[in-house]
């Protein structure tokens, strides 16, 4: 199994990378830009089939390190 | 005194901290990040400055996991001196030692440069050499310090006045020009609830002598010297 584990700033804390991204964006000319958050993406391979133990083994490393959960959500998303 | 130095991969200010330690009389101990006891009857533990596994995921985070830190854990829970500076006050928060976060500056820029303080408190192991709103000139350079917590925790640092410096002015006057980062409420420098454990940007450690343009770090180094143990 594969993991694709997503973390991004919580909503409302400040993302002055984001914000550095955006302006760029607007000044290249990209239509259409509203705002952009900046986020991380951890790609994870799994072992075992046990989906159920997976996501509990990607939620404790999304609590232990992955995310700073005082200004950061995270998403788990695990495929076949 | 028994100060101990961690040195991580990437730390990079543990030997002048252990020269500012040295100067005022402290036997310096080395200890390693993948130790995983302090050295005997350790007073002090000092979480260096530096760029710790070159800042990866976020700053602090992987050697706030590291080996020693449940050893530096156990040490701040008994009421041990734990002195956390610029990367160690970051590696210190991802630790769960002091609250909060330090994120990106708020307008991006690495800031380089002298620095003037607020002590906030002069009657903790760590400040009862300066006075009480006394403005001190040291040095900040750091790209991630925007102190950041959540607005509870914002309410007990500063109604329990955990808050141990704030960036000012050289008259000790705290604004908006004077914050360097976005730090909320300007802090720079924040106590633990039992005022054992504190965590700075600033870098007390590059002046102690006056052939580096200042000495009023020195006395940050002098008052743990005085008074070994919290009051």
């Amino acid at each position: 199994m594969k993991a694709r584990v997503t973390v991004t700033l919580k909503t409302g804390v400040l993302d002055p990378q984001g914000k550095a991204i955006e302006g760029a964006l607007v000044s290249l000319g990209v239509a259409g830009i509203g705002s952009v958050r900046q986020g991380k993406i951890f790609d994870i391979d799994l072992r075992g089939e046990d989906r159920q133990a997976a996501e509990k083994a990607l939620a404790s490393a999304c609590d232990k390190l992955l995310a700073n959960t005082v200004i950061e959500d995270y998403k788990i998303d695990i495929s076949a | 005194m028994r100060a101990a130095v961690i040195t991580f991969p990437g730390s990079n200010r543990d030997g002048d901290v252990a020269k500012a330690l040295a100067r005022v009389g402290a036997a310096v101990l080395p200890a390693w990040h993948a130790d995983t006891a302090l050295p005997e009857r350790t007073d002090l533990v000092v979480l260096p400055g530096g760029f710790s596994y070159g800042d990866y995921l976020r700053c602090g985070a992987i050697a706030g996991r590291a080996a020693i830190m449940d050893a530096v854990r156990a040490h701040a829970a008994r009421g041990g001196l734990v002195l956390a500076i610029c990367n160690g006050f970051q590696i210190a928060c991802e630790a769960g030692l002091l609250p909060g976060v330090l994120a990106r500056n708020a307008h991006l820029r690495f800031v380089c440069k002298r620095q003037h303080l607020r002590v906030e408190r002069a009657d903790t192991a760590f400040t009862h050499r300066y006075a009480k709103g006394q403005a001190i000139d040291v040095c900040i350079a750091h790209g991630e310090g925007n102190y950041i917590c959540d607005a509870a925790t914002l309410e007990r640092l500063e109604g329990e006045g955990l808050v141990a410096f704030r960036y000012c002015d050289s008259s000790g006057a705290v604004t908006a020009e004077t914050n360097p980062n976005g730090s909320q409420g300007g802090i720079a420098g924040i106590y633990s609830a039992g005022l054992n454990v504190l965590g700075m940007m600033p870098h007390p450690e590059n002046l102690i002598d006056p052939l580096t343009g200042g000495t009023d770090g020195l006395g940050m180094f002098e008052s743990l010297i005085a008074r070994p143990r919290a009051a």
